[in-house]
């Protein structure tokens, strides 16, 4: 495997045009998290009053609801959830927001993946299930937004070297597609 | 008749939701070893490696497995026994209220579905599948059920004209086209036969049975391996990235069904297949 590649978040168009579907990569700086709640919550709060109660301008969201830190933990277990049901609200984030990476597991739909392309944003996958793994390379952890929502508010994280792979680049590279015709039989 | 104090049963399911939650089961260790050596894409294989090593961390150190801690499902055999101090539901969710919180797990669970959708803060209530049994037994089996691997479920009404071809067809499209959101490699629970709600039922037990030990009957465990050979042919692989493993393991349970019907249905786990179990 090609060696990995290390990026600094938040990011702009020239990082993620310099991303490639099947590329590893290693996150550094700060990320945001957030889940099916927060995203409904954003995206009426920016319907309402034309902003965002929170910057997304170049920002990465996770999405992850941690498991509770344990005592001398930064964070608990925190891998990540399934990203398609964050499709109704990711083109709209792009567009609004300026949001400009997405890090999940699974496939993404149609309609995110031309928002990609459109609005240049990447989406990127950490291993679902490897969560005590990942946890390790968040080195602090905020609550910034809607605390009350528990597992689902929205964090800062700070990260060390990450690991994520490139799944949808802002050209249309689909690993996931890629990947699975590869070795169908 | 034994009677089994209502704490004792307490303490032990708040144990049974750590363990479950920190510890892979051997035979998921077994599987994910077989795995490795078998995976050709070189992603696929480091990330199977990079799931042993976050078991590893999660056992040593006594934290989840995976954020989602799931859905507390239990499945209790209730033998012929007296609870002293209260009932077995009771006892249940106590246990998991203590086990989530003392063990640092995630409450996943909403009070209400649709329209609140406001979380209980304790991960209760736990979902109890009670069967009566004849010995001075009570046991209990909890297996924690992630949100991403339930989502992919699939049932269908299929009809008797459309044979063991259109429910492998059914199997394997249901797996195949989950791709990478139930975190595969996946367990594969499969239920057959029965009524609507019977179904169901048997594809979450059939999630029980130990990756390596077919069904009983050798027609059925031939069906499980053409369905799981079917399966990894689809390429879909660790993570749905492409390679061998889509699955582990595929667990047929049936029942007797209506002359008019042909029930079926596909339950996942993810590769974290977590259950504890204990026998009082």
């Amino acid at each position: 495997m090609a060696e990995k590649k290390r990026i600094t978040a938040p990011i702009d168009n020239e990082v993620v045009e310099s991303l490639r579907a099947g590329d590893e990569v290693l996150i550094n700086g700060t990320i945001l998290t957030g889940r099916d709640a927060a995203h409904k919550r954003l995206v009426e709060a920016i319907e309402k009053t034309g902003e965002s109660p929170i910057d997304l301008n170049g920002q990465i969201i996770y999405y992850v609801g941690p498991a509770p830190a344990k005592p001398g933990y930064v964070i608990g277990s925190a891998g990540p959830t399934t990203s398609v049901r964050m499709d109704a609200y990711s083109p709209f984030l792009m567009e609004k927001a300026g949001l400009k990476g997405m890090i999940g597991k699974g496939s993404r739909g149609n309609d995110v993946i031309e928002a990609m392309k459109k609005f240049k944003a990447v989406y990127l996958v950490a291993i679902g299930g490897a969560a005590a793994l990942i946890s390790k390379s968040i080195k602090k952890s905020e609550v910034v937004l809607y605390e009350e929502l528990g597992p689902e508010a929205i964090r800062k994280l700070e990260v060390e070297d990450f690991p994520a792979v490139v799944i949808n680049d802002a050209f249309g590279g689909d690993l996931s597609k890629e990947g699975i015709e590869k070795y169908k039989r | 008749m034994k009677v089994i104090e209502f704490d004792t049963i307490v303490n032990e399911v708040k144990n049974l939701c750590m363990k479950a939650n920190y510890e892979l089961p051997d035979d998921v260790k077994k599987a994910f070893d077989e795995a490795i050596k078998n995976e050709e894409s070189p992603l696929g294989k480091s990330i199977l490696q990079q799931c042993v090593k976050n078991a590893g961390i999660a056992e040593n150190e006594k934290v989840a497995i995976c954020q989602d801690t799931g859905f507390s499902v239990f499945f209790i055999k209730y033998g012929d026994i007296g609870i002293n101090g209260g009932n077995i539901y009771d006892a249940i969710n106590e246990g998991v209220r203590q086990g989530y919180q003392e063990g640092y797990l995630r409450k996943s669970i909403l009070k209400d579905p649709l329209l609140e959708r406001v979380n209980t803060k304790d991960n209760t209530p736990a979902i109890v599948h009670l069967e009566l049994v004849e010995d001075e037994i009570l046991d209990i089996t909890l297996a924690p059920k992630g949100g991403g691997s339930e989502n992919m479920s699939k049932i269908a009404m299929m009809k008797p004209s459309d044979g063991v071809e259109g429910v492998v067809k059914f199997v394997v499209e249901s797996v195949a086209g989950a791709k990478g959101n139930p975190c595969p490699p996946t367990v594969v629970g499969v239920g057959i036969g029965g009524t609507f709600e019977k179904v169901a039922f048997l594809a979450k037990k059939a999630l029980l049975r130990p990756i390596g030990e077919h069904n009983p009957d050798p027609k059925y465990a031939e069906l499980e391996k053409r369905m799981l050979t079917e399966i990894n042919n689809s390429g879909v692989g660790p993570q749905g990235l492409g390679g061998r493993t889509t699955s582990f393991w595929v667990n047929i349970e049936t029942f007797p069904c209506h002359i008019a019907s042909m029930p079926v249905a596909v339950n996942l786990n993810c590769h974290a297949s977590r259950h504890a179990h204990v026998r009082l």
